[in-house]
């Protein structure tokens, strides 16, 4: 047929896109509908009388039957209506976006000090490979690891915000009050979660340098006369970038969702807390559009990797495997 | 200990090696540990909520003071017919709402209708049952009837349930609350921050704030360092583990004041063995509140014998009924018939105070014989297991309203204690006005529940505010929840 295998490629990609998706929505709304605790009583406290919890049951819609209640939730999202927060009583979209304007630029400088930090590191670990440069880099990298990400927040605002004044402790200042204040909030914690994904990146990248360099493109390469560093700049470094796409896939979806800790040690008003709040005060409706949100994130950070493996590795695009 | 020790010194050089802060004349930021759900009083439970807005954005007819006495708000007068039925307000004139619509009789009416109908989510709706009619004499007057005589009447017109709001904005009061209060809603930043600014036209006296931020911070070690940085002023009640730090700072005060956070080892009289007197009493026996207080509380909680706040002026002091003694527990025991013991399970809340009490009386139990598994929850799995359906052996909870004591007349209530007795004194106590016979009846049934060890009581909640030296004003103590902006101010 005519159909390309990249054309082939791209269509199977999005057709898995759009079956996580369903089967995810599916797995959340059962999850969440079995999660114990009444969330109209807990509004209401001890001492809400049963007529009262009734009421605000009525109210936020959780009379009706399970099924009724999963198609209205899907109906209205294709619609892009994600439902009213039963606690806050505002539209979730409106939630979200507000988060998000904390928590996509948290990730973005993260990922930003991550990639400029961890990749020249682990480029150098690779080059300077077995000798002392090597082993002080990857020693550091292996701390980098271990330290939790939020103990390390906590120690920048210890110097930064306690003892030298020069950065705020936390909280945020919205955008369009204030932008450089906006950021000055988001500098230790972006730092905080930058630290141990740039010391995986740092080792991923100087790993898979270490295994492109065995490989037999590169002896020819010093066949003809390239220095060892020349040959992994040139030759190398692309081919390695596999993996290291993979790991900053990965790591985008993990800070979208995984900067709770650091959002509550910085109290910044992110989405990983926006969720943890709503599990808590059992308001369905928010904790169901806030991960269906992250489901979309992920899947989509997947599926862009995916794309750009093809870009990275034409072979791929041949196969449309 | 050492090690807290060090660091709060290390903590202390720091701050006095830090510049000097800079004094802000009328501005104030005050750190809080929970953000609230919504911001409207009269639909939610949660003290967040009356935190912020509580006599700052909203009043009531009457207002509660920082003693927990009745003191005109919106009403600047009342009178009371004889059989304590008809309750006539007389109100101030002159007052608005922030959105700049006038306040008069119709309000009250329109606030006591709504939350007194049918489909009305007052989280306290039950409170206020006792009312029969509100009417709207000529726009300043209102007139209350009341179907019994209720002794708290005026005390439940003054907690945030009952503030005033206006039929033209109470739908919307959950994300933009306009009241009639010294403080305006400004903007809410979700999981960040609430801004309130005085309110220009406000009738009564002007307060010394201008701004007033509420910042959520729910990392202990993170409002630590806000603190010591500076970048936020205080916060109402700190974790007190957390203020050895502060204490020997003179940059700071710690106030420490009492709330009406009666906390107890909830127990269902339902279930055996605790349907058995004498098994509660060998548990009343088995307590070491001291032990107690000092491990759960770092000792700032103070020790209660009944369900009773120790401040009240009706407080009577029955910690020594059962005094911590393991022999007589034991012998208790075997009276009962669980000479070897028995094993129970203790569900606790997410709440420092319950986590850390549940493990110290654990092991006191353990002295005794009676083995406890303790069942960590969360608040809404709490509320479903153990206050709705009532599936617990044990539990540790602090009652935080004020002069609650009719909740032991419920024989429906959680923990299930059905005793003729109490429930009629209590009729007595509610439908009488006459202080001297209201004390003698209180004291009556706080002597009985002790007796009867219905629960076990543990300690009073201590409310544990850490400031900045150079503000004045705050309320020490708790009588009801909420951080009144008023009286704060910042001297040199």
């Amino acid at each position: 047929m005519g159909v390309s295998p990249m054309t082939l490629f791209l269509l199977r990609r999005i057709a898995g896109f759009a079956v996580t998706l369903f089967v995810a929505a599916l797995i959340i709304f059962l999850l969440l509908d079995l999660l114990p605790g009444d969330p109209a009583r807990f509004i209401l406290g001890i001492n809400a009388t049963p007529e009262a919890v009734a009421a605000l049951r009525a109210q936020m819609g959780l009379d009706a039957p399970a099924h009724e209640r999963f198609l209205n939730w899907i109906g209205g999202m294709l619609r892009g209506d994600f439902g009213i927060s039963s606690t806050q009583r505002l539209a979730v979209s409106e939630l979200i976006a507000e988060r998000m304007a904390v928590t996509l630029p948290l990730t973005m400088i993260a990922m930003v000090v991550s990639v400029v930090v961890g990749l020249p590191i682990g480029i150098l670990a690779a080059m300077r490979r077995g000798k002392a440069t090597d082993t002080a880099l990857m020693v550091l990298a292996q701390t980098g690891v271990a330290v939790p990400n939020f103990w390390f927040g906590m120690l920048l605002t210890l110097v930064f915000a306690v003892t030298l004044r020069w950065l705020p402790t936390g909280g945020f200042i919205p955008w369009d009050e204030d932008a450089g204040a906006a950021l000055r909030g988001l500098v230790l914690p972006g730092l905080a979660l930058a630290l141990p994904q740039a010391s995986i990146l740092a080792r991923v990248m100087r790993t898979a340098l270490v295994d492109v360099a065995e490989q037999d493109f590169i002896r020819t390469a010093r066949a003809k006369g390239m220095t060892k560093s020349e040959a992994i700049w040139r030759h190398g470094v692309r081919n390695a970038l596999l993996p290291v796409l993979t790991i900053l896939g990965l790591q985008f979806a993990y800070l979208i969702a995984g900067t709770i800790i650091v959002e509550n040690v910085f109290y910044l008003p992110g989405l990983g807390r926006l969720i943890f709040t709503a599990i808590s005060e059992r308001d369905l409706v928010l904790v169901r559009g806030a991960t269906i949100v992250l489901v979309v994130a992920t899947t989509a950070t997947m599926l862009l990797v995916d794309l750009c493996y093809g870009l990275v590795d034409p072979r791929l695009r041949r196969q449309g495997a | 200990m050492i090690a807290r020790k060090t660091l709060a010194l290390a903590m202390t050089g720091l701050m006095l090696a830090a510049a000097p802060v800079l004094a802000q004349p009328t501005e104030i930021r005050i750190g809080v540990a929970l953000e609230p759900p919504a911001l409207d009083p009269t639909a939610g439970a949660a003290e967040a909520i009356d935190v912020v807005v509580y006599q700052n954005i909203f009043e009531g007819l009457v207002r509660i003071d920082q003693t927990g006495a009745v003191q005109p708000g919106l009403a600047e007068s009342w009178t009371i017919s004889d059989e304590g039925l008809t309750y006539r307000f007389k109100l101030r004139e002159g007052v608005t709402f922030h959105d700049g619509t006038s306040f008069d009789a119709e309000d009250v009416k329109f606030t006591f209708a709504r939350l007194l109908a049918e489909d009305s989510v007052n989280a306290q709706k039950a409170l206020y049952t006792a009312i029969s009619d509100v009417s709207a004499i000529d726009p300043t007057t209102v007139e209350f009837t009341l179907s019994r005589p209720d002794g708290l009447f005026l005390f439940n017109l003054g907690r945030g349930d009952a503030v005033i709001v206006a039929p033209e904005s109470a739908g919307n009061n959950a994300a933009e609350p306009i009241g009639t209060g010294p403080f305006a809603f400004i903007q809410w930043d979700r999981g960040s921050r609430v801004v309130l600014e005085q309110y220009g036209p406000y009738w009564g006296e002007k307060p010394a704030l201008t701004k007033a931020t509420y910042m959520f911070i729910s990392d202990t070690a993170t409002m630590t360092n806000a603190l010591l940085a500076g970048d936020v002023d205080g916060t109402n009640n700190f974790a007190a583990e957390a203020l050895a730090v502060f204490e020997n700072n003179p940059q700071f005060k710690v106030l420490v004041g009492s709330t009406e956070g009666e906390t107890i080892l909830a127990t269902n009289n339902r279930r055996e063995p605790f349907s058995d007197l004498k098994v509660r009493q060998a548990m009343a026996h088995a307590l070491d509140r001291q032990e107690i207080i000092e491990g759960a509380t770092y000792g700032y909680g103070v020790p209660i014998g009944t369900h009773f706040a120790p401040h009240h002026p009706y407080y009577l002091d029955l910690t020594n009924t059962y005094p911590h003694d393991v022999e007589a527990a034991r012998a208790l025991l075997a009276e009962a018939g669980y000479a070897d013991g028995f094993s129970a399970t203790l569900k606790l809340p997410p709440v420092a105070y319950a986590r850390l009490s549940g493990q110290i009386i654990a092991s006191q139990f353990a002295e005794v014989g009676i083995s406890l598994e303790l069942v960590n929850m969360e608040w809404a799995q709490w509320l479903e297991d153990v206050f709705a359906n009532k599936d617990f052996d044990l539990t540790i909870i602090s009652h935080v309203e004020p002069f609650d004591i009719g909740i032991y007349a419920n024989p429906d209530y959680y923990f299930g204690y059905d005793n003729p007795e109490v429930q009629a004194l209590n009729e007595t106590l509610n439908a009488t006005t006459d202080e001297a016979e209201r004390k003698r009846l209180a004291q009556e049934i706080q002597t009985i529940i002790a007796r009867d060890a219905v629960n076990g009581y543990l300690f009073e909640l201590a409310q544990t505010g850490v400031w900045n030296a150079k503000l004045e004003g705050m309320w020490q103590n708790a009588p009801v929840e909420g951080v009144v902006l008023r009286d704060i101010r910042w001297v040199e």
